[in-house]
């Protein structure tokens, strides 16, 4: 069973897992983006 | 000499690999890490450190991630400078961002759970110190590739200071034993056992499984944009010269 309550330290407990969330997406993001950015600008030049 | 792989030294099958590798590091790190958070947000307030100790959860695995991902730096590095391979340099390059990332993690929640238990969100202890000298060195080591315009240049410069960085390693791991710390010594493996209590130790395991998945599977994405980069450059002056 989970227990979702943190008591008097929910501002650093939950701060603490927004971070993690927050630069786990833009970790995950830059990479996809990276990946497909230079994907399809390699595949439109090799079209040329 | 051991041969190395050939997924792991030509870019052909390297990107056959990891098209599928990739998506399965990434679906084991989201089981894994489910798992370990419904168990550590199942587990009780510890008695000393109340819910506080929920923060560890996150934060011991970051702190294992931002060595590991550096010790990868430092291979990547090795393999490039005395074997220059190209997969070898867009390997040590894509580690760079990552660690980072999980080393800023690693500042920010032991921060967040020092304030509570310490007193403070910040000491200038040996620790702390070498673990944001860890960051500033993930910072210089991705300042230099982007302030070098010729590739090779860049990537034989930037091997060497990933190797060197990589001193710092050992410093994070002995720096509670080499100097008197706020920072508590080994506390999930040392000798004579785990000082954690099993229903936080297997939760603490289970994300750092979770983040080295992770970590897995956005590596394998951005060693593929990089060698699309580098042969999207090569298109480029192909088509530049016609």
């Amino acid at each position: 069973m989970i227990h979702l309550e943190t008591g008097k330290y929910a501002f650093y407990i939950w701060t603490a897992y927004g971070l993690t969330a927050a630069v786990f997406a833009a970790m995950i993001v830059t990479a996809l983006g990276h990946a497909r950015r230079w994907k399809a600008r390699y595949e439109d030049l090799a079209r040329k | 000499m051991i041969p190395a792989p050939a997924f792991l030294t030509n870019p052909e099958r390297f990107m056959a690999f990891s098209r599928w590798a990739a998506p399965m590091f990434g679906a084991l790190a989201l089981v894994l890490g489910a798992v370990g958070l419904w168990l550590g947000w199942s587990a009780p307030p510890d008695y000393q450190q109340s819910f506080t100790v929920r923060i560890l959860f996150i934060h011991i695995p970051t702190a294992w991630m931002s060595e590991f991902v550096y010790a990868c730096l430092a291979v990547a590095s090795l393999l490039s400078l005395v074997w220059r391979q190209v997969l070898a340099d867009a390997a040590a390059q894509a580690a760079a961002p990552l660690g980072a990332g999980f080393t800023l993690l690693t500042l920010a929640t032991g921060a967040l759970w020092g304030r509570p238990e310490w007193g403070t969100w910040w000491v200038w202890d040996a620790r702390l110190t070498s673990e944001l000298i860890l960051f500033l060195i993930y910072l210089g080591y991705m300042a230099l590739r982007a302030s070098m315009d010729d590739e090779a240049k860049a990537a034989r410069a930037a091997a060497i200071l990933g190797l060197v960085g990589a001193l710092i390693l050992p410093v994070i791991h002995y720096s509670v034993y080499w100097w008197n710390t706020l920072h508590q010594g080994a506390s999930v493996f040392r000798s004579g056992g785990s000082a954690l209590a099993p229903v936080f130790f297997w939760p603490v395991i289970l994300i750092v499984l979770a983040y080295t998945s992770a970590f897995g599977s956005l590596w394998l994405v951005r060693i593929r944009g990089e060698v699309w980069r580098r042969r999207a450059e090569v298109a480029a002056l192909r088509a530049a010269r016609g």
